[in-house]
């Protein structure tokens, strides 16, 4: 069983209606093909950080898929995914065991989220620290950030 | 012989003295590093986008490797810019 993990960037000046259709042929294109769908993370409209194709925001789509093997379901995706005029960015990722569970500890709410406002202090006990204790983390992380200030 | 509690000293002698630095990865155990979470990505490069070296960050090798694949898988995202300028 392998996993793996699509993330692409679909158009914004596409209708609410067709950006969940192009999302929806790859889930289907996946689907049919015979892999397992774990997830699909809609991530939403974002900001860029630099502009694509004239545009300065995207709407991110993430798709956490299994499969027995890999076969050229893959090569496949991926050229449909390059042809496609919809698709403005896109990236296949294969997930090993750490990857996969903290896909499934994000899902259940494990993970908290960084704060962008609260900078150093809670930003650094980095929500990651979930297996850990989060008060020690928390002091210790404080400890980093005085340390990148010097 | 009065030991070091006993001592009064005039400034904290504490003062000066460097922090240790360690690898928050391994410290934690935190054994994977998400490239779709920007703001947790931000802690790892200066205001220019650059990915700041071990010296400063502490990491150990192993996770300062997965940090900059991280970043650079962001960067191909448009989560992380290339080149920024006041990034923080």
């Amino acid at each position: 069983m392998r996993n793996y993990e699509v993330t692409f960037i679909v158009d914004p000046v596409l209708s609410d209606g067709e950006i969940k259709s192009t999302a929806h042929t790859y889930v289907d294109m996946l689907k049919s093909e015979g892999a397992e769908i774990v997830h699909i993370d809609e991530m939403g409209l974002r900001q860029l950080a630099y502009p694509i194709k004239k545009r300065h925001s995207g709407v991110y789509f993430c798709i956490e898929f299994s499969m027995e093997e890999a076969g050229d379901l893959l090569d496949r995706m991926q050229l449909a995914l390059r042809r496609d005029e919809r698709i403005m960015r896109f990236l296949t990722v294969k997930l090993d065991k750490y990857g996969v569970k903290y896909n499934a500890d994000k899902r259940a709410g494990l993970i908290g989220k960084v704060s962008k406002k609260s900078k150093s202090t809670d930003a650094k006990s980095d929500a990651k620290t979930a297996q850990s204790k989060d008060k020690k983390a928390a002091a210790a992380a404080a400890a980093v950030a005085s340390n990148e200030e010097e | 012989m009065a030991n070091r509690d006993d001592i009064k000293f005039l400034s904290n002698p504490k003062i000066g003295q460097k922090r240790k630095k360690y690898c928050r990865f391994k410290k934690y155990n935190i054994k994977y590093i998400d490239y779709k979470d920007p703001d947790f990505l931000l802690q790892f490069i200066n205001e220019q986008g650059k990915i700041l070296p071990r010296r400063i960050t502490g990491n150990s090798l192993k996770y300062q490797r997965k940090i900059s694949v991280a970043v650079k898988k962001a960067r191909h995202l448009a989560l992380l810019p290339y080149v920024a300028d006041l990034l923080k």
